[in-house]
């Protein structure tokens, strides 16, 4: 490991842009694209030095990679990062958005560009952080620091009532992880450390499990967001920006997912097989429940920001079937979801950025002026649905087949989910791109632009090939998702044959 | 050994204090001397002066040393303490300048009660015995009430200064009355023979012993304004001149709080179990009324007085764990709740609009677009405030808890992350009042240069204290050491 440290670069690239973007000074217009251009060309660098983690990426270990160290807090508290076949993909998927939503916002930021720039930025390293962190400690650090960019960027750039969609999404998030840092407080006791390596080989006793997996769940079920804690989304997604919405869902629900994935599965087994019920029966809740709201909806984003729900539903039930096809079907499930949502919101914010209205009942028609975006958007909704030859498909059908393994009740009343998915997404498109087109001002509305084509072409690209050939994912995924499943079953089963040991019970 | 080189020696201890008292004393003398044109000699000889006592500070030797019979003692812990203190008089003063001179307060005794109220917190910091510990703390409260009612014609700020004395007084007569009880149970006021007395088995401790120690808590709560002893805190920060909030806010809560940590965790340290419950509950109603309070204010500067109580509960959460790593926790708190208030004030003192001072939070609307350098500022602080990571404020949050949750006081620690997410809100509130709202019918004139330099360390420091949080990591991990051995 004497090599460059890829990892960290990857990490504070985008921060260091940020430091440049700070310092642009002139009249405004010229700042204003000045910042644009240094985002652009910071965002697509980082990307192309992430692509060389991945393709430096052994397939074959559950083992961490590009492994750095320092010293930091002291006392066992140090700067470390690597990344795992769980982790990799997530900051693959980071940073891939990140460009694509400078370039959305090219134009519908016009306002303290500079600033908002800074922000993403800002966002992308502590994204990216959250994601290589092997340490509690910084792993709280950047998964909490997200919280200040994107309550800037919800409060300022935001609609209407971005004031109060800010502090909601805000102190929802926030009161949920201050629990999880106790949670860490006690593992440091309890372990002496905060090495997540270490740590996934510390056996908690029984009881301390409970406690510690509730604590995570907490911060986690919000993130994700689980119902009934997902009240906070709606309302942040429709604030919010375009692009804001776009990492919203691209990537900050994620941090929900996988901190599952990361933490409360492997280090606390016996209570997450306890609580496996409570998962499953929050997660169905979700997907029906929300399913059925989003049907109800009138306003585009808010219709999306349903789905998600629904959506990251499905994730939560295909982790905890805890099998491979469950496992590496939620988190293909995620990566395809941050692409697709991503792409639906930047969907509507293509109509939003030239109507100026996300009521669903304002359109009609578009695909008489638009075919190049109705082709798109249609691509979307099909991978929404989970449409084969779609990501969508992929992800919903592994956890499907896991979620059937572990409880066939689970995976009927998920597949019930499929179906009003199907309904509320394609319902959605029939009112905004089918019918007559007879609104006035829609009869010269424009069709994508060469900007807007090259923000959804990669996308398009990416669904269909994880949709066709996600070989390279699963591969890549597969080592450690195993490695997390043998892990968890063997702990399960000493757990279960010699009973906690007292010393550890009694702690 | 003769008793000359007996003296001399202890002299040598005391050194920095006596330099720091014969120089306020000359600069006294220089400023009733030269009448009018003295102030600002005094103000620079007070610069140097600090400057000089520091330096003083950081040269003594390495170790505990004790002097006039345990009166006073010169531990790692009492320097860090006293340097914080003297980092926060001698930034106050900086800050000080420009108000001074706008609002025509510019007299040489302000300085001059600036360094002796600095005097008494490092006496109150080495305090030895119960005695030395009051003397400190009187000189210290005196030039204090003066300071809060320094602009003597403005009724607000008598009516501080008064409701201050007042209410000092009073707390001042309970830290005497419970150290006159555990003196006439003890017998001894020494803090080594009370810690020798608590642990040579007189277990079963004696009510008026426990009336003394509460009374004593009391006491000191008051001077960091802990909840229940909090009440004069708004009405003292709201009327005082604002420099001299921002004094109050900075040194004299370090140094009441590192005398409380060493009264508790030297000779107290037997009778944990019974302070153990007095700072537990005045940990928690002090975060619970901070986070509560402050969201109803309007005028910063009540506001940044219910933060503030709210933030000594959290250093308080450290004390209560009543282990070495809590004691640590509690300077590392400190030390960065110090370094956010220099730039909190910094900003509220640069608030104004030509000479008019700006109290009132929403005269910040808009401020991202007036003065986007000191909103960015003003904002990093908040945050870091509220505890938010990467920031600063967040590391002291964590170490506090960290300890709470090692000595298994869970309760705590839940009602206080809690009572945390509801302090977010209103410093939450004021970055939206400076982004998200529009610009307020009243500009806000440029920083000085001074005040600018001081806002900028600040929240540079507030910002990337995370890259490299070592030292401080160290300092205070030797510094609580040298409580504990």
């Amino acid at each position: 490991m004497s090599e460059w440290p890829i990892l960290s670069l990857v990490t504070f690239l985008p921060s260091i842009g940020a430091l440049f973007v700070l310092l642009i000074r002139g009249d405004e217009a010229v700042v204003a694209q000045n910042a644009r251009m240094v985002a652009l060309w910071t965002t697509l660098f980082t990307f192309a030095l992430s692509l060389l983690l991945w393709s430096g990426f052994d397939n074959s270990t559950a083992a961490f990679q590009f492994v750095e160290k320092h010293a930091w807090l002291g006392g066992n508290i140090n700067y470390h990062i690597g990344i795992d076949g769980i982790s990799m993909p997530f900051i693959i998927l980071t940073t891939f958005l990140m460009p694509l939503c400078i370039l959305a916002s090219w134009e519908a930021i016009t306002e303290r560009v500079k600033e908002y720039m800074i922000a993403f930025l800002v966002l992308e390293t502590l994204m990216i952080g959250v994601f290589g962190a092997l340490d509690l400690v910084l792993f709280y650090l950047f998964f909490e620091g997200g919280l200040i960019p994107m309550f800037l960027i919800i409060g300022v750039w935001g609609g209407k009532r971005r004031v109060y969609a800010s502090f909601k999404f805000f102190l929802y998030t926030f009161a949920g992880s201050v629990l999880m840092l106790l949670a860490i407080m006690a593992m440091y006791w309890d372990a002496q450390t905060t090495n997540i390596t270490s740590l996934l080989a510390h056996r908690f006793g029984a009881g301390m499990q409970a406690w510690l997996w509730l604590a995570f769940f907490a911060s986690f079920a919000v993130k994700v967001p689980m119902w009934p804690v997902h009240t906070w989304l709606p309302d942040a997604h429709v604030e919010a920006p375009t692009a804001g919405s776009v990492i919203l869902a691209g990537v900050l629900l994620k941090m929900g997912g996988y901190g599952f994935l990361r933490f409360s599965l492997p280090m606390f087994p016996v209570a997450s097989d306890n609580f496996t019920p409570l998962v499953f029966a929050l997660s169905v809740v979700a997907i029906i429940y929300t399913s059925l709201v989003a049907l109800a909806q009138k306003d585009m984003k808010k219709l999306i920001a349903y789905s998600s729900v629904a959506h990251m539903g499905f994730v939560t039930i295909g982790m905890f079937a805890m099998n491979v096809q469950g496992v590496q079907g939620s988190v293909i499930q995620m990566i395809s979801h941050g692409l697709v949502s991503g792409a639906l919101f930047l969907c509507v914010g293509v109509v939003y950025d030239r109507i100026h209205t996300r009521e669903i009942d304002a359109y009609g028609g578009l695909v008489h002026r638009m075919p190049l975006y109705a082709f798109t958007f249609l691509l979307f909704t099909l991978g929404t649905i989970g449409l084969p030859a779609t990501s969508g498909f992929v992800g919903e059908f592994l956890i499907l087949v896991g979620a059937y393994q572990a409880n066939s009740w689970v995976a009927f009343a998920a597949t019930t989910g499929v179906v009003l998915g199907a309904a509320y997404s394609l319902w959605l498109y029939r009112r905004i791109v089918f019918g007559e087109l007879v609104k006035d001002n829609l009869k010269d509305i424009l069709d994508l632009n060469r900007r807007e084509i090259a923000i959804f072409a990669p996308l398009v690209l990416a669904v269909l090939w994880i949709g066709i050939y996600p070989m390279p994912l699963l591969d890549a995924t597969a080592a450690s998702v195993e490695n997390l499943i043998t892990h968890y079953q063997a702990s399960l089963a000493s757990f279960g044959a010699g009973g906690p040991p007292l010393a550890h019970a009694a702690q | 050994m003769t008793s000359t080189a007996f003296i001399s020696s202890d002299l040598l201890i005391l050194l920095p204090e006596i330099v720091l008292a014969c120089g306020s004393l000359f600069l006294l003398l220089l400023g009733v001397f030269r009448q009018a044109g003295g102030a600002r000699l005094v103000s620079q000889g007070s610069y140097f002066l600090i400057f000089v006592t520091a330096l003083l500070v950081l040269l003594q030797p390495d170790v505990r040393s004790i002097a006039f019979s345990g009166s006073f003692i010169d531990d790692g812990f009492s320097r860090f303490a006293k340097i914080l203190i003297l980092l926060g008089s001698g930034v106050t003063l900086i800050m000080a300048q420009g108000y001074l001179h706008r609002e025509n307060m510019d007299r040489f005794e302000f300085p001059v009660l600036v360094l002796l109220a600095s005097l008494g917190m490092m006496l109150m910091v080495s305090a030895g015995d119960l005695i030395s510990l009051y003397m400190g703390l009187e000189l210290q409260s005196l030039s204090l009430y003066v300071l809060a009612a320094f602009k003597r014609d403005s009724q607000r700020a008598t009516e501080a200064g008064l409701k201050y004395f007042v209410l000092g007084a009073l707390a001042s007569g309970m830290l005497l009355y419970g150290a006159a009880l555990i003196y006439g149970f003890t017998g001894t006021v020494n803090f080594a023979k009370l810690a020798a007395f608590f642990s040579a088995g007189h277990g079963e401790t004696g009510l008026g012993l426990i009336f003394g120690l509460v009374f004593l808590t009391a006491g000191l709560a008051f001077k960091i304004s802990a909840v229940p002893f909090h009440m004069w805190t708004p009405d003292v920060y709201e009327g005082a001149p604002t420099p001299v909030t921002a004094f109050l806010a900075s040194s004299p809560k370090i140094a009441a709080m590192a005398l409380f940590i060493r009264v508790l965790s030297q000779p107290m340290l037997g009778m944990m179990e019974q302070w153990q419950q007095i700072i537990v509950f005045i940990a928690i109603a002090s975060m619970v009324l901070g986070a509560f309070a402050a969201i109803g204010q309007h005028n910063i500067k009540r506001l940044m007085a219910y933060s503030s109580i709210g933030h000594m509960g959290f250093a308080l959460v450290g004390l209560a764990a009543g282990t070495e790593e809590g004691v640590r926790a509690v300077l590392i708190y400190l030390a960065l709740y110090l370094a956010m208030n220099f730039g909190v004030f910094g900003c509220i003192l640069a608030m104004r609009d030509k000479n008019v001072m700006l109290e009132k939070i929403e005269d910040l609307g808009g401020l991202a677009r007036t003065r986007p350098m000191m909103a960015l500022a003003l904002a990093i602080l908040m945050f870091s405030l509220a505890g938010v990571p990467p920031l600063a404020g967040f590391f002291g949050k964590f170490y506090v808890f960290l300890a709470a949750i090692h000595s298994g006081l869970y309760g705590m620690a839940v009602i206080g992350v809690l009572a945390s997410v509801v302090g977010a809100y209103y410093y939450l509130r004021i970055v939206k009042i400076m982004y998200f709202d529009e610009p307020a019918a009243v500009q806000t004139s440029p920083m000085s240069r001074s005040l600018g330099i001081i806002v900028s360390a600040s929240s540079v420091f507030t910002l990337f204290f995370f890259l490299y949080p070592l030292p401080v990591m160290n300092i205070t991990a030797k510094a609580a050491s040298s409580l504990f051995q």
